[in-house]
């Protein structure tokens, strides 16, 4: 098992910790899975901890420079490391001006994803700093715990405004309630609503616009059917929703979101090669 | 005491109460014929910190008069209201055109008074306690390793240990390369703590003349506050050290300047072994609160636990001597020497040397003064005891 890569570019560099920082949030520890072209950051949730999951996607051509990696068996060319993301997250924050960065998979006192970044200082040197973050490495027999979620059957898909007013409408309604229900129609329009036994505060967005599943024939078929102003509603933890909207560093150009009634929001955040699923299962 | 601080000046004592802040809780002002002195010293008093402001730092200074046999008059407040006056250093500089401290031991206050803008003038009076002089044992000339660097160097180096991290180890690697890594206690938690480490080039410091392979371990915390102070005077830090287990100190020179911080180090593995080393970052046993007024107790504590018994629950800040004596002779001798020093500056009446021996802190004591404890007059009887 073996695994290299570096990054020089410094706009490759800033986006690529923006998306770690983003992980960071969302997950105490998470899975990073490395295929011959991609990196995947994997978080599948117990249900006892809320059931939250996260799946974020990204090409290496698009950030690395160079990226070797050889995984277990020629047949499953793939590794999986579990860490801190948030280890990941701090040795890149103090990175940012680096001439290089190189991301090794190295196995000294116990297996570590070591970081060693290249700072400039005098012309006649460099300053190195490694950051050795500790790794477990997942065996083949638990990578079926670690697939692709599937797109629940959803009745609504939406496009979500824009993220910076969201945060900060649900910002002020965590203040009031644990729980958020997110409602949606086909016909564009979501609304963010609290209820408590004091108050009630709904925001009514409008002209969201609902994003085209034409080929799945996923809600196209049962929509035809359907009422397009009929609403499809979820109640969800308030704090997992501020989280994804407050941690999110990846400055989406398409944000949307799938809510199947009353079981789960499914979130899309889609930045050129990058995408972030999060999917917060409902509140009966 | 009477000095007057103009302009810019005050910022620069201003920032010294901050660094000085993330020390102790409270301040210690001295005043002696070569300038003002603040210090300060951590509960476990394994961390200690002097800024020794020259006349020539004041627009006036008096440092008062001393009598033949009477010492000028020190005393020390909490860092807490002192810090307040000097809080946000921003506004200071915009506003204050000087600054006025008077000592007043008549009138139990030690005065402090901002001239701003506009004509405004803020006094803080503040109650103080009068203290004997707060000193650590140290000799930069006896370490063996000397290092000398910008402060920018030091402080860009410090920025990639994450701030709730206590310790880090300095280390001289081959080719003239300083390391600095975060110091990670014990084995099973190598496996979990992300591990930083960091190289620096010879040619990034002023100078360099450290014993190859050596390696010393001590507190971030304080470290950073001194560093955010000598950034922000841009001066350079020279750091004097020796073998683990035996004091660090960081020094800063100006004309008109003199700053000493004195930290504990870890003392290595092997040479501490013969004591459970597992109480961390928490050093001497802690003094309880009125301790820190009273020395000699103190002292006293620290010399019953180190008797009591062959394998000490001794620290893991073994301060330089909390070493058996046996062990190493030459060494002991050293100190002695060390201490000898150190007492020929004190004052006639200092405790006998030997009961200094297991201390990081000599104290001296005024004479005819024995200890504090004697000498306080008692202002409220103790009623509860009559009733």
């Amino acid at each position: 098992m073996r695994f290299r890569a570096k990054i020089v570019d410094v706009a490759c560099l800033s986006h690529f910790s923006r998306i770690v920082n983003t992980v960071a949030k969302l997950a105490k520890t998470c899975i990073l899975r490395l295929t011959v072209c991609k990196l995947y950051f994997i978080l599948s949730d117990k249900v006892a901890n809320g059931g939250a999951s996260l799946w974020c996607e990204l090409s290496q051509g698009n950030f690395f420079d160079e990226f070797q990696m050889e995984g277990v068996a020629a047949e499953h060319n793939e590794i999986y490391l579990e860490f801190v993301p948030e280890n990941l997250s701090r040795a890149l924050k103090t990175a940012q001006s680096a001439k290089a960065v190189k991301i090794k998979l190295t196995n000294k006192h116990c297996p570590c994803l070591r970081v060693a970044v290249e700072l400039p200082s005098l012309p006649s040197s460099s300053r190195i700093v490694t950051h050795d973050i500790p790794v477990g490495v997942i065996p083949r027999r638990m990578w079926n715990d670690f697939r692709e979620p599937s797109v629940p059957d959803f009745d609504v898909s939406i496009y979500l405004p824009v993220l910076k007013t969201m945060k900060s409408v649900v910002e002020r309604m965590k203040n009031l309630s644990n729980f958020i229900v997110i409602e949606a129609n086909l016909s564009g329009e979501m609304n963010l609503k609290i209820e408590t036994d004091l108050v009630s505060v709904t925001t009514h967005f409008k002209d969201l616009g609902n994003p085209p599943w034409a080929s799945e024939d996923r809600c196209q078929s049962s929509a035809q059917g359907k009422d397009l102003e009929s609403m499809a509603e979820a109640c969800i933890d308030i704090k997992k929703l501020q989280q994804l909207l407050a941690g999110q560093q990846v400055n989406p150009t398409k944000a949307l979101c799938n809510i199947a009634r009353k079981r789960i929001v499914h979130f899309i955040l889609l930045h050129e090669e990058v995408s972030l699923q999060y999917f917060i299962p409902a509140i009966a | 005491m009477k000095c007057v601080i103009a302009g810019g000046n005050v910022k620069v004592l201003g920032r010294a109460v901050h660094s000085l802040s993330r020390i102790g809780d409270e301040l210690y002002l001295e005043p002696t014929e070569s300038g003002l002195s603040f210090r300060a010293v951590n509960s476990s008093r394994s961390a200690f910190a002097s800024f020794l402001f020259a006349p020539l730092f004041f627009q006036l200074y008096e440092p008062g008069s001393a009598g033949p046999d009477t010492e000028l008059f020190r005393c020390k407040v909490h860092m807490k209201s002192f810090l307040g006056i000097f809080r946000s250093l921003p506004s200071l500089e915009k506003s204050v055109g000087k600054c006025l401290i008077l000592l007043k031991p008549r009138a139990s206050r030690l005065v402090l008074q901002l001239h701003c803008k506009y004509g405004v003038t803020k006094t803080h009076n503040l109650a103080f306690q009068e203290c004997e002089r707060l000193q650590a044992v140290f000799d930069t000339q006896s370490c063996a390793s000397r290092l000398c660097a910008p402060a920018r160097l030091l402080a860009e180096a410090v920025v990639h240990f994450p701030l709730t991290l206590a310790e880090v180890t300095l280390g001289a690697g081959p080719g003239g390369k300083i390391s600095l890594r975060n110091y990670v206690e014990d084995e099973a938690e190598l496996s979990k703590t992300m591990v930083t480490e960091l190289w620096l080039a010879e040619e990034e410091f002023q100078s360099v003349a450290v014993a190859p392979g050596s390696h010393i371990t001590f507190c971030l915390k304080e470290f950073r506050g001194l560093l955010s102070f000598a950034e922000a005077s841009n001066l350079p830090l020279t750091i004097h050290f020796d073998e683990p287990g035996r004091p660090v100190i960081f020094t800063l020179d100006d004309t008109v300047l003199e700053v000493h911080l004195v930290l504990a180090t870890l003392s290595d593995a092997e040479s501490s072994s013969q004591s459970p080393s597992t109480n961390g970052v928490s050093h001497l046993p802690a003094p309880s609160d009125d301790f820190a007024d009273d020395l000699e107790s103190y002292m006293a504590a620290i010399e019953t636990s180190e008797g009591c018994s062959e394998g000490p629950p001794s620290p893991t800040f073994s301060l330089h001597i909390p070493r058996p004596a046996k062990s190493k002779p030459e060494e002991e001798e050293e100190e002695e020497e060390e201490e000898e020093e150190e007492e020929e500056g004190a004052v006639p009446g200092t405790p006998p040397h030997k009961r200094f021996r297991s201390l990081f802190f000599g104290s001296v004591m005024t004479p005819g003064r024995p200890g504090p404890a004697t000498t306080q007059e008692v202002l409220a009887e103790d009623s509860d005891g009559e009733s």
